[in-house]
């Protein structure tokens, strides 16, 4: 193991350890943050109970749905700008702009569109990934370089084989980054929308929690959804490597 | 000269731009290439000698004029047969150097076996046996494009057009890459005609060498080398060796500054 | 106009971006049109009631408010962001260890730590000031530490040929040459810091756009809701706009 990789379980485990001590001592008090040891414990109650299956399903439903379509709509989209050099010209600022825009905003008109139901956290899930997978997938069809599409041509290859034998396996890993991406962006809509619109989920209830002074049950729901997303984002990065490696690009 | 194996009759290329002038890139341009030639072209940067090679390969049509391989036209698409290398790395990243070099045979359908067969014929006449399983990014720059060589060959192409190939060599690497390509070239029997602004490497290597001008690139004359088709790179030390290559700077010289003058105009 | 004048406006930018501001027009009046006044405004009515909004008494209030938290918190994350940014760039081993605990903060749904900061800063400017900063923070890092590590080694030899002082060599070789990333994570920093400041405003607070935003939405009072949107977006659009025109110049210069 490298020693970066040394040191850093050492912070990680001694700013644990040192937040667990500075809890139990007191300086932090428990009305402000419970021990993380609790933090788990409560967590593990909250599965075992099934208090929060339903939450847990159903936003992680929402964060699936969101995913899928703004993968699909963000690298067909890419894809369409890409040929399109004059359309490209025009979107490219809005695309670089797209994330000042505080999407959450949108939220009442969208309860208006669809109703009162999951829809509209899904759709602003889908708001957000799909800008970060239509950025990469145009980001990885500039890579390909023009020499690829010229050897596809002496190979006599028709425009469907071009596009699936050879511009998608090149543009391949910045695809990756998108989806990557999309994994991120799709929970922080879900989950944003969840806490500052209550519309149920793990979201809701972290804040419900938090008005009722929960904290057992708000640390123990706040640690499963840290937990989650930092487990899903560290694999797909420790995935986005190895190909980048097999490239050399890293 | 019309039953040569490539034949071009008044070919030129011009590039339409916006709001501005078309670019005459190239011609008009008359040639015959006998079929088993090595025919190199030479000529100042931005002549069109890639212009040049795209035409006669079908990935670029004709403005004016014909395009004919075997007397069949070629227009606007890759015909049968013709294979070609380019000057910048084309090995797919994403495959190995097995699978890279077999891609074009499993395009065709080969069966597996003669596939096998055929690609470890490849890999053992390009020194890459030991480097089958490696990905592009693992090779250098010279085993990448023996890659790309190796990828052409295989599938045996009766034309093979190579666009500055070693132009990303040193200089060493580039006379031991000349004579693998002029043993290739004796063992398959193909056609080959081979872009470069090394005039050594034109002069050592072919049977021709078609000296460009400057845009709009025509021939200016065509210098016949008489080499034995036995040659390596030791040709370089004979006496005709410094006189043809004398011959293509004096005809390359003058068009070589005009062409410098064009671009300081552009700028 | 003469036909080559003609031919130069078809095929220009300006014309692409008006045919683009035409075609959104069209669709947002359409959406109107099929959802009625409950889903949205009409553009023209969004565009008065926006102007109204900027002449009426309680909106400048609540507008200082949260200029007020926002720009706190991106001086906070600016400052800060370049410096720890700069020594994790420098000092290569933090820089590894640090990197994908950075990264990984910046891909969780940094909300759901929003009540933690409530619990510590109570509610209040505070409470916004640090979350805005959380927000903006770590892409500045990120960005910046970058910028650092891809500081060609040919620049710092030449430095040292020159024998340049320390300030010297900071100002004249190191600074010009990160400046383009730096300036890259500031500009995403500040979109992601005025988010921040008003999604904490949305939650918890009693003063500030974000608050007035949770208050129309509550009431469901689609006039206030549109014009409020549209002129965050007017002023985040402009502002990013503005950074995206120097940060195209600085990476041209390099």
């Amino acid at each position: 193991m490298k020693r970066a990789t040394k040191l850093r379980i050492l912070v990680l485990v001694g700013g644990v350890a040192l937040v667990e001590l500075l809890c139990r001592v007191g300086v932090i008090g428990a009305f402000t943050m419970i021990p993380p040891s609790q933090m788990a414990t409560s967590l593990w109650r909250l599965i075992v109970t099934g208090q929060v299956h339903n939450d847990m399903v159903r936003t992680l439903t929402a964060v699936v749905i969101a995913l899928g379509s703004s993968v699909l709509v963000g690298a067909a989209a890419g894809s369409a700008i890409h040929a399109l050099p004059r359309v490209r010209r025009t979107v490219d600022p809005l695309l670089a702009a797209y994330y000042s825009v505080p999407v959450f905003v949108f939220y009442p008109m969208f309860i208006v569109m669809f109703g009162l139901n999951d829809i509209p956290k899904i759709v602003i899930g889908f708001l957000y990934a799909v800008a970060a997978m239509t950025i990469n997938t145009l980001n990885g069809l500039d890579r390909v370089a023009p020499v690829y599409r010229k050897t596809s041509r002496v190979f006599r290859m028709g425009p469907a084989a071009t596009a699936f034998k050879v511009v998608l396996p090149c543009a391949a890993p910045y695809l990756f980054t998108g989806i990557k991406l999309a994994v991120a962006y799709s929970f922080i809509g879900v989950v944003g929308s969840e806490f500052i619109l209550s519309t149920g989920g793990l979201g809701y209830k972290i804040g419900w929690a938090y008005n009722d002074f929960n904290n057992q049950t708000m640390y123990g729901l706040i640690l499963f959804i840290l937990g989650i997303t930092m487990l899903v984002n560290m694999s797909l990065h420790a995935w986005e490597k190895v190909l980048l490696a097999r490239r050399g690009l890293q | 000269m019309s039953d040569g194996h490539v034949v071009l009759k008044g070919v030129t290329r011009t590039f339409a731009r916006s709001g501005q002038q078309p670019l005459h890139a190239l011609g008009p341009v008359d040639l015959s290439l006998r079929a088993g030639e090595f025919f190199a072209v030479v000529g100042p940067s931005g002549c069109g000698k890639s212009t040049l090679l795209d035409v006669i390969a079908g990935l670029s049509a004709a403005s004016e004029g014909e395009v004919r391989i075997n007397g069949v036209p070629v227009h606007g698409a890759v015909p049968e047969g013709v294979g070609v290398v380019f000057q910048d790395d084309a090995s797919f990243p994403w495959l190995t150097v097995y699978d890279n070099i077999a891609f074009g045979l499993r395009r065709r359908g080969t069966s597996a076996a003669e596939t096998q067969e055929r690609v470890a014929h490849a890999l053992a006449l390009m020194g890459l046996s030991d480097f089958a399983t490696a990905y592009p990014a693992q090779l250098s720059g010279g085993m990448r494009q023996r890659v790309c060589i190796a990828r052409t060959l295989v599938l045996e192409p009766k034309l093979i057009l190579l666009d500055e190939p070693f132009g990303a060599l040193d200089q060493q690497t580039r006379l031991l890459m000349g004579d693998e390509l002029l043993n290739l070239w004796r063992q398959t029997g193909a056609t080959v005609l081979l872009i470069t602004h090394a005039l050594d490497e034109a002069a050592m290597l072919s049977d021709r060498v078609g000296v460009m001008s400057s845009r709009p690139g025509r021939f200016l004359e065509i210098v016949e080398t008489n080499w034995p088709s036995d040659r390596d790179s030791t040709i370089v030390s004979s006496d005709g060796f410094g006189r043809i290559t004398s011959r293509l700077w004096s005809l390359l010289r003058g068009e070589s500054l005009k062409a410098m003058q064009i671009e300081k105009r552009a700028k | 106009m003469s036909g080559r004048v003609a031919g130069t406006f078809f095929g220009s930018r300006l014309f692409d971006f008006l045919v683009f501001a035409a075609v959104f027009l069209a669709l947002w009046q359409l959406a109107h049109e099929w959802g009625g006044d409950v889903a949205m405004t009409t553009p023209l009515d969004t565009l008065t009631f926006s102007v109204r909004t900027l002449f009426s008494a309680e909106f400048w209030p609540h507008a200082y408010a949260t200029m007020r938290a926002f720009f706190i918190a991106l001086i906070l994350a600016s400052s800060a962001g370049v410096l720890v940014g700069a020594v994790l760039g420098f000092h290569r081993l933090s820089g590894e260890v640090s990197e994908p605990i950075l990264v990984a903060v910046y891909s969780i749904p940094k909300v759901t730590l929003y009540p933690i900061i409530l619990l510590f800063f109570g509610v209040g400017m505070a409470a916004e000031v640090a979350f805005g900063a959380l927000h903006g923070i770590i892409p500045i890092i990120l960005f910046t530490m970058n910028a650092v590590r891809n500081i060609k080694p040919v620049y710092i030899k030449t430095a040292r040929v020159l024998q340049l002082e320390p300030w010297t060599l900071l100002r004249t070789v190191l600074l010009p040459a990160t400046l383009p990333e730096v300036f890259t994570g500031l500009r995403v920093g500040f979109s992601l810091t005025l988010i921040g400041t008003l999604l904490s405003e949305m939650f918890g607070s009693r003063s500030g756009i974000g608050f007035q935003l949770m208050n129309a939405i509550g009431l469901h009072n689609m006039d206030i809701i549109m014009s409020l949107t549209f002129l965050l977006v007017a002023f985040a659009g402009t502002a990013n706009a503005l950074m995206l025109l120097v940060d195209h110049r600085l990476h041209r210069r390099v």
